[in-house]
């Protein structure tokens, strides 16, 4: 077998640094995605473990190895497989490849660039969990990463690692790829399973909360991102023990963390989990090298679109998420967007709360009606039409949707009461307080930028006009 | 009534098959349906209804939720420029502008040619490398108003067919399940029983195989 074996110098939006490759190792070879290079570096022999060892001792290796789903959630993968009622079967796999959150670039890259990693991924989870079929659900717009997945699937069921009797044993499994159509929604997980039986991708009311036990056609279904399920061959060749030296106890492994916006080097970086802080990152040499022409950093997006953001007060925590929690925001998908000093904060704002107000499904009231007229008055903000009366409105909106204290970062220095994550919702799923957390971030830090924005009087209330009665 | 080409049928038959119920292949039926003539058309939601078990009504339904599916018709282009924070930070919203000046269209609209539609589009998961655009979904990276002026003329010129395939065309590398190897999807309501590695008491040795 030869192989081309050239390490390209980057893949598109990947720097290689030097903390350990556990999901990445492959990306610099220009045919990472083919069979031949998945098995002369190791390939397919995650699964060979995990047949040896026998369905209970493999998800005992993945619960010691306590890997935190990579999805956003962060959920440790070995006990969300242990949520499936015992007896009821069948139960399946599906694959979260719907990656949509703002900022986030990782489980395409993953998809691309070492498909056979994922397919592995997801033949280790069904053995373990008894899960009699895999759907693995693409976002519809990544047109080469279908085609690449597809290929991958190809070759390995020709070789004999997907579908009946694998590696000759009494394990068998389909793997199908299924395709998205552009719906961010869908990458909440009861959502993803609608949009899989054939329907609009709307969530699920909760209880029951976890698709492990009623999930697809009412079965138990596992649900893991990509990136989750493309660190378990890894970890059934080196063994849970050597997943838990790298990185800390309660945030084991690395993590894939795209780093955007306003840095010298944007990139898609694998770095140490529970270690590696956002100034690592951000300043690192071997990382993003700093703010783009030396400028300040203003503020930064810490966990994706949906998260709280954070400024300079921040860039000492680490890729934790107790702590990123008490800091008042949240890891979620890795992704890092930054903001230097010449960024407008008021339509960075608008841009994501456009975002979740465009990406609502309609299905709870204060996400479908609040996310709109979230948009709307910060339009109205942004392009100068706006009162003083519009910033509180903002709130007061926001209000309908996340009751209560909302998570904000660098209490101290502003002087306000600390308030983690998470937040109050009155809608089923994340998107509409995620359409309010930009505003509420932008108004928290940044307030004097809204209010210099204002040239309207406030209206006069109607009952004032006309003096005493 | 029949929309589907031969070839397509064959497909479509095959696709259903690979679900424990038929209406799972709604979304991949209703690209297949795309992919033959461009956009969904009425005869195209009759025949995916007859399919799948359902109505035209409830295809249109589920399908006009998802941004991809076009129930017009739409260019042979279709120019997605992401609008969202890390592009909309590095220049987005002018690229956008001088997008709409340079087809004469704004965004959401078809130029009288038929050959580009333009939308702006949310994020497309290549924040590092904005601003993006995806031209029938295929990317392009870091792209400026020259690079932007470039490719509507190498388009226009027909240029770049073997890189971008007409809109409708996704993966060009399509899944294919040997009947030898399949496990098969059966309906859940028929099967309750554990798969057979699960069963206690087996014992696995995995022997030879593989490739």
């Amino acid at each position: 077998m030869t192989l081309r074996g050239t390490p390209i110098a980057r893949a598109p939006g990947f720097i290689a640094n030097d903390t350990p490759r556990i999901v990445t190792s492959r990306f610099e070879y220009d045919d990472s995605y083919s069979l031949d290079r998945y098995l002369a570096t190791g390939g397919y022999e995650g699964i060979r473990a995990a047949l040896a060892l026998g369905p209970e001792a493999t998800h005992g290796e993945v619960r010691d190895a306590t890997l935190l789903g990579r999805g956003g959630a962060g959920f440790p993968a070995g006990v969300k497989w242990g949520f499936c009622p015992p007896g009821v079967w069948p139960r399946y796999l599906v694959v979260n490849g719907d990656e949509s959150e703002p900022g986030t670039y990782k489980d395409r890259l993953l998809m691309e660039l070492d498909p056979h990693q994922l397919i592995e991924g997801c033949l280790i989870a069904c053995y373990a969990v008894g899960l009699s079929q895999c759907f693995l659900y693409v976002r519809g717009e990544m047109a080469v990463a279908q085609e690449r997945v597809a290929a991958a699937l190809n070759e390995a069921y020709a070789a004999g690692y997907v579908g009946k009797n694998i590696l000759g044993s009494n394990f068998s499994v389909d793997i199908v790829l299924h395709w998205g159509a552009g719906a961010y929604v869908v990458g909440e997980e009861t959502a993803l399973i609608e949009s899989l039986e054939g329907n609009r991708g709307m969530p699920r009311l909760k209880p029951p909360y976890f698709p492990a036990a009623v999930g697809l056609y009412g079965m138990p279904t596992i649900v893991n991102n990509v990136e989750t399920l493309a660190n378990l061959p890894w970890i059934m060749n080196n063994g849970a023990a050597a997943f838990t030296q790298i990185g800390t106890e309660s945030s084991p492994g690395t993590r894939m963390v795209a780093v955007s916006g306003h840095v010298k080097r944007p990139g898609v970086y694998e770095i140490v989990n529970g270690t590696t802080t956002f100034r690592d990152l951000i300043y690192g040499d071997d990382m993003c090298g700093g703010i783009r022409d030396d400028n300040d950093l203003k503020a930064f997006v810490p966990g994706g679109g949906s998260a709280p953001w954070f400024t300079e007060d921040q860039l000492d925590i680490p890729f934790e998420g107790r702590v990123a929690g008490s800091a008042g925001s949240m890891l979620g998908s890795g992704a890092v967007m930054v903001m230097d000093s010449t960024t407008d904060i008021p339509s960075a704002a608008l841009t994501l709360t456009r975002f979740y107000a465009h990406e609502s499904c309609g299905k709870c009231v204060p996400c479908r009606e609040g996310g709109s007229w979230l948009e709307k008055i910060l339009t109205r903000i942004v392009e100068g039409e706006g009162t003083n009366r519009d910033l509180e409105l903002l709130m007061e909106v926001g209000q309908t949707i996340c009751p209560g204290d909302f998570p904000h970062a660098s209490s101290e220095r502003l002087g306000l009461e600390a308030v983690p994550f998470p937040y109050q919702m009155t809608t089923i799923c994340f998107v509409g307080p995620s359409a309010f957390t930009p505003v509420h971030s932008a108004m928290t830090l940044f307030r004097d930028e809204f209010e210099a924005r204002i040239t309207k009087r406030d209206l006069i209330p109607v009952a004032v006009i006309g003096g005493e009665s | 009534m029949s929309f589907f080409n031969d070839e397509n049928r064959k497909l479509a038959d095959e696709i259903v098959a690979r679900y424990p119920r038929r209406r799972s292949a709604m979304i991949p039926l209703l690209h297949l349906a795309q992919e033959q003539a461009g956009w969904i058309t009425q005869d195209a939601m009759q025949e995916i209804a007859s399919l799948v078990d359902s109505t035209p009504a409830e295809v249109l339904g589920t399908g006009s939720f998802y941004e991809m599916f076009k129930f017009h018709e739409v260019g042979k282009y279709v120019i997605n420029i992401c609008g969202t924070m890390s592009c909309q930070l590095l220049g987005a919203d002018d690229l956008i502008h001088h997008a709409e000046e340079r087809l004469g269209v704004k965004a959401g609209g078809t130029t009288s040619d038929g050959m580009f539609t333009l939308e702006r589009a949310e994020c497309q998961a290549a924040c590092t490398e904005a601003p993006t655009l995806q031209i029938n979904y295929r990317y392009k990276y870091r792209v400026s108003t020259t690079d932007f002026d470039r490719l509507v003329d190498q388009l226009a010129a027909g240029a770049l067919v073997d890189e971008i395939p007409q809109h409708g065309v996704l993966a060009r590398v399509r899944q294919s399940i040997p009947t030898d190897r399949s496990v098969g999807a059966a309906d859940p309501a028929d099967e309750n029983e554990p798969p057979v590695w699960m069963i206690s008491g087996a014992q696995l040795r995995p022997e030879g195989g593989g490739a």
